[in-house]
């Protein structure tokens, strides 16, 4: 390297720094109008809600701090239930929708008449609030008269009081769940198969793959990136959304029902435990950061971005 | 894609997604036909799934009577165009400076950006709560809004899009002499439509269906949204099992985005899909 070329790096080496620290200027001012509201409802509810359940005292006038909301939280059996069906309830729902959204994904990779109104079918209750999916599931659930009981019935079946009953409430939200989700996971596969080259197909079959062969060499390997995602984002909606238990089963019957973040709005809704609410809380966002690592890690490997 | 496989499996697979897809649409099929059913007509049959001879509107007037439907579309409409409106600015700002700006932290910051992603507002009730009754916001309809203001996901989205800008357009009109703010309000955002409109179909969606924020923010009646507002009339109303009033009520808050889905699937579908995977 020259002196002249090595000057020159020098010369568009100080020029660029004071660039930069000019469009650091122009970069803060076009970030702030988010950060000013990021900073109010995201960062500042974060630290408070720390501070919370480090602080308040949660029995009447005895000064207890420190780390008591957390030993009282992890003492309480409900929250303990609570950490357990959200792990189940996530399990359970997670994997039967992507099951399913990829096995729909497949079978409508074709556009055809049929197969464009069965996807239409099956997103359509994504298009709808979850608390109208939970008014048609209460009527559904109806012990025998409602829509499951009257045909299980004419099947022989006797009376379920599927969302009565402590052993089968939880698993009666997950069909809900599932069919309320599973469209919206369809849609990313199919994205994801679209983008897989036709010639991969060709070529196995005329080596005579099968169909089954081509399903577990070719497009199982190639969707992983979009397979990562849709569990992440799965993850995320099944441990933030509560509303359907709000309103079809509000946690019981005897807690069977019960999940994190609906531990956290009984506390701090019903019970007025701000401090057990904001250690429940601190819990549960460290779980959701968790996710949220993985959800990062799987977004940088999972898809390209250009410069 | 041209996945042709040997008959009788493929035959097979067919008439399996065809019976899921049954499934799948039965509760909606319920919900038209038990809505148009008359009350008389109900009782222990209620759950059939045949249509009754003397449909009629008289559970849709009944639940428009008992319900406030009229205020609970305008406070939606409102909620989902207030924060649609500030988003829109938010975003853009955010996300032009992601794309095209080299500064100090910038990976630092959109990390920091990212952790809205998961901390949504119901998690973070009760500091949220106290934010907005500080500011005098609660129970009020900017309240349900303001946590909504800034949107990572568009930030990130808005990134992505104006990416896709080649830069050339931009150093033409800086030749030309066009301030930054021109060169982002005259040539990115015009160019950036289908971005603004994706995240645009999305925004709306989940607003439009969002129950457990505006539940915890409002209290007064004249604030509530349409999903608060069925959730109230289901509970008065599964008490005197009225379930062809339920359906009807359901189906009046389901309808806008059910029909604008339907009208324009393949806009809804792209842009669920763009959003979801960019």
């Amino acid at each position: 390297m020259t002196d002249t070329t090595l000057s020159g790096v020098h010369l568009a080496d100080s020029a660029r720094k004071s660039r930069i620290h000019e469009t650091f200027g122009v970069a803060l001012l076009l970030l702030a109008p988010s950060l000013v509201f990021l900073a109010l409802f995201t960062y500042w509810p974060v630290v408070q809600v720390a501070w919370q359940s480090l602080t308040v005292e949660s029995f009447g006038g005895a000064t207890r701090t420190g780390l008591d909301n957390f030993q009282r939280l992890f003492a309480d059996a409900r929250f303990a239930r609570a950490a357990q069906n959200n792990i189940v309830f996530a399990v359970g729902t997670v994997v039967p929708s992507i099951v399913l959204a990829l096995a729909f994904a497949v079978g409508l990779q074709e556009t055809t008449r049929l197969t464009s109104g069965l996807r239409t079918v099956f997103i359509l209750p994504v298009m709808i609030p979850l608390v109208a999916a939970s008014a048609l599931f209460s009527f559904i659930f109806q012990p025998r008269f409602g829509l499951l009981d009257y045909y299980l019935g004419s099947l022989g079946f006797g009376t379920t009081n599927w969302i009565g009953n402590p052993d089968l409430a939880l698993w009666s939200l997950m069909g809900l769940t599932v069919w309320k989700n599973a469209g919206y996971y369809m849609l990313f596969f199919l994205a994801g198969l679209q983008a897989i080259p036709d010639e991969l197909y060709e070529s196995a079959r005329v080596e005579g793959a099968k169909a089954v062969q081509r399903f577990r060499r070719i497009t199982l390997p190639l969707l992983r990136p979009t397979l990562a995602f849709v569990v992440v984002i799965a993850l995320l909606q099944v441990l933030t959304n509560v509303d359907h238990i709000i309103l079809l089963t509000g946690g019981g019957p005897s807690d069977s029902t019960n999940v994190l973040l609906y531990y956290i709005y009984q506390q701090a809704h019903e019970n007025y435990d701000i401090g057990l609410a904001a250690a429940a809380t601190v819990v549960t966002v460290a779980a959701l950061l968790v996710i949220s690592a993985v959800s990062l890690r799987t977004l940088e490997h999972g898809i390209h971005y250009e410069g | 894609m041209t996945a042709s496989r040997s008959g009788s499996p493929r035959l097979a697979a067919t008439i399996l997604l065809v019976a899921v897809a049954v499934i799948w649409v039965t509760p909606f099929a319920w919900m038209l036909i038990a809505s148009l059913r008359p009350d008389a007509a109900g009782g222990a049959d209620i759950a059939s799934l045949i249509p009754s001879a003397q449909s009629g509107f008289g559970n849709f007037v009944d639940a428009w009577q008992s319900g406030n439907f009229p205020l609970w579309y305008l406070n939606t409409a409102i909620l989902c165009a207030g924060v649609l409106a500030v988003q829109l600015v938010t975003i853009t700002c955010a996300g032009y400076a992601f794309a095209r700006l080299e500064f100090p932290g910038r990976q630092a910051f959109f990390y920091l950006f990212l952790m809205q992603l998961m901390l949504v507002p119901p998690i973070l009730i009760v500091p949220n709560l106290i934010t907005l009754s500080k500011f005098g916001l609660y129970d009020t309809l900017v309240g349900v809004m303001a946590p909504y203001f800034a949107s990572a996901f568009g930030v990130f989205l808005m990134r992505q899009t104006f990416r896709t800008i080649p830069r050339d357009f931009e150093e033409a009109a800086r030749v030309d002499g066009a301030s930054r703010a021109q060169i982002i309000c005259r040539i990115l955002v015009p160019l950036a439509r289908p971005g603004f409109i994706a995240f645009a179909i999305v925004s709306v969606t989940a607003h439009w269906n969002e129950f457990l924020w505006p539940l915890m923010v409002t209290s007064s009646p004249s604030n509530r949204v349409l999903t608060v507002g069925l959730a109230s009339f289901t509970r008065s109303a599964e008490s005197g099992s009225q379930w062809g009033l339920i359906a009807a009520g359901t189906l009046l808050v389901a309808a806008p985005l059910l029909i604008a889905f339907v009208l324009f699937q393949r806009r809804f579908v792209s842009s669920f899909v763009f959003t979801g995977i960019k």
